[in-house]
């Protein structure tokens, strides 16, 4: 079922978990977990609930830092990274229960993307004038292409609070790509969607990943989702690892089906 | 029944009779709007950019006019003691920024408008005890005469008031209004989590917006300080920017300033006119009556983001 299509180029490690541990008080959320993301390849991490899934990408994200192990990115280890840092450094995100900026328009959303980008200087910022106005503009044109790419034209000015669900999600996903992240970590991007809203974000992901080579590491409960649209998948039970491979070697793997369907008790 | 229509059109009949005095107390009502505008735009910033209403903007306001007068009687000359001021009020906002917000990210705001209450105890108590609690002068040399202009009499002092606070608010509107700054701090109200995904520094942006708060406090300060000696009581200007909030809209800069007319003309208008009908005092709770009509039609003020909730 893998997706092994010429076009699509997997290159070498861009991020690389290494015997992480994350402990809060006396739970442990993570313990000595390691693993890969290589450049290009949709990765899934899945594991039923509390499994440290949402723990494994903050730590990632830099929003929880390790008690034990290390991250690198780019090759590089670093120490006690901020979520800001993070974004700077390509790593852009979405959330498990949809964090927007609710009473801003869906433009004004997907511009936050883009604050990163924005070179000019405080002072022309604020002037709103000259350089800074033509940069706006800049902006503003890449923001209108992933308004295109997520076909949410008729939704830019509506605030996003108003929104329904489906619509949320996607625009947070527009958000996380007006950065032009190198690594995309999508949180259950799927969560509480419907069959055809759960298609169009299948899709969304894979064209991403496709057209723009766009690296993603994404959390999911549903498995015939991730074995459908994943390249590798790390399953995690307890915060430890227990299976990590090719969608169709951890389907078939024991403990995997043990850690989601329960021992044969009855 | 007489009584009551004396109460409703009698001072419509003066103010339509005497009409030069009516726009004297207008203007004298703008003026001092223009002061309640003042202190209100701090609590503004703040809450834009953290979704936090900050209880200790009383407390700055008096820190802050407090310093800059200390300052002043140690000999300082005015510049001095204003950028001694100046480096009080940012020295402050790293340190609530770094001992107070920073260990609070991605709490509930309730939590953090509890801590700005203990800033505020802090603060009132702190400075007190470092400038002395005695009730102190504050003259930095601006005109109290009246002057006549087309045959209205009007306070310098307060015509003074009027275009610092006036260029205080352009420039802020330049800082925040939809460029780059502004959208970030809009973000930060909005969400801290989302806004730190995206990029936006929040440690940096709160130090920026509590010391431009601080700022705004200390002009408020001294311009207050001028006009009621620096004291304790300078803390409870603050309350009169509550209703001055609700009315404008928490998150709007003009309608800080609007607000802050409206309550300032609205006041003067019925202390002077009606207040004589019902034995007077009407300048003490007018403004909160009028907030809680507000309250009551139009929650989010005149100016404010309205207010979305799905259920």
């Amino acid at each position: 079922m893998t997706r092994a299509t010429a076009s699509r180029q997997i290159g070498d490690t861009l991020l690389k978990v290494d015997g992480v541990s994350l402990g809060f008080g006396g739970v442990k959320a993570l313990t000595d977990v390691s693993f890969d993301v290589r450049k290009g390849e949709i990765r899934a991490i899945i594991g039923p609930n509390g499994a440290g899934k949402s723990s494994m990408l903050n730590c990632i994200n830099g929003f929880y830092h390790p008690s034990h192990g290390s991250i690198s990115y780019k090759g590089i280890v670093r120490g006690a990274m901020r979520p800001h840092e993070a974004a700077k450094n390509g790593i852009a995100r979405t959330f498990q229960n949809i964090a927007l900026f609710k009473g801003m328009s869906t433009l004004d959303n997907i511009m936050t993307g883009r604050l990163l980008k924005m070179k000019r200087g405080f002072f022309w910022q604020c002037l709103h004038w000259g350089p800074a106005r033509a940069e706006e503009i800049e902006h503003r044109e890449v923001v209108e292409r992933v308004i295109d790419f997520l076909e949410i034209q008729a939704i830019r000015k509506t605030p996003v609070g108003r929104l329904p669900y489906g619509l949320q999600k996607r625009v947070e996903l527009g958000r996380a790509l007006a950065a032009e992240p190198e690594l995309l970590l999508l949180d259950e991007p799927m969560a509480g969607m419907n069959l055809e809203e759960k298609e169009d974000m299948c899709r969304f992901i894979l064209d991403v990943n496709e057209q723009f080579g766009t690296t993603i590491a994404l959390i999911e409960h549903d498995m015939g989702v991730v074995m459908d649209i994943s390249d590798r998948v790390v399953v995690l039970e307890y915060g430890r690892k227990i299976a990590d491979g090719t969608p169709d070697a951890v389907k078939s793997d024991p403990k995997v089906i043990e850690a989601y369907l329960g021992t044969g008790h009855a | 029944m007489d009584l009551v229509l004396d109460f409703l059109f009698g001072p419509l009949k003066e103010i339509w009779e005497f009409p030069t005095f009516f726009v004297e107390v207008v203007v004298g009502g703008v003026l001092s709007g223009v002061m309640y505008s003042l202190v209100a735009l701090g609590f503004v910033l703040i809450f834009k950019a953290s979704g936090v209403f900050n209880f200790a903007q009383g407390a700055m306001v008096l820190c802050a006019a407090l310093t800059f007068v200390g300052f002043m009687d140690l000999g300082a000359p005015v510049w001095l003691a204003l950028i001694g001021a100046l480096a009080t009020m940012i020295a402050l906002a790293m340190a609530i920024e770094r001992v107070v917000l920073r260990p609070l990210v991605n709490q509930a705001p309730i939590i953090l408008f509890m801590a700005t209450i203990g800033i505020s105890y802090f603060i009132d108590g702190f400075f007190q005890a470092v400038w002395g609690e005695d009730v102190k002068r504050l003259d930095i040399g601006i005109p109290k005469d009246p002057i006549e202009i087309a045959g209205v009499l009007i306070n310098t002092f307060d015509i003074v008031a009027a275009v610092v606070a006036g260029a205080l608010v352009a420039t802020l509107a330049f800082f925040f209004q939809s460029t780059r700054i502004g959208r970030a701090l809009r973000a930060v109200a909005d969400d801290h989590q989302a806004a730190q995904s995206v990029g936006i520094p929040l440690q940096t942006i709160w130090v920026i917006v509590w010391s431009v708060a601080g700022i705004v406090a200390l002009v408020a300060g001294i311009m207050w300080g001028s006009k009621l000696g620096v004291q304790f009581s300078l803390a409870f200007v603050a309350l009169k920017a509550l209703p001055v909030l609700i009315l404008g809209g928490f998150t709007s800069i003009p309608g800080a300033i609007i607000g802050g007319l409206i309550i300032g003309v609205g006041e003067k208008v019925a202390e002077v006119f009606w207040a004589g009908r019902i034995g007077g005092g009407i300048e003490d709770w007018f403004a909160y009556i009028l907030a809680l009509f507000f309250l009551m039609f139009r929650p989010q003020g005149l100016f404010g983001e309205r207010i979305i909730e799905r259920v």
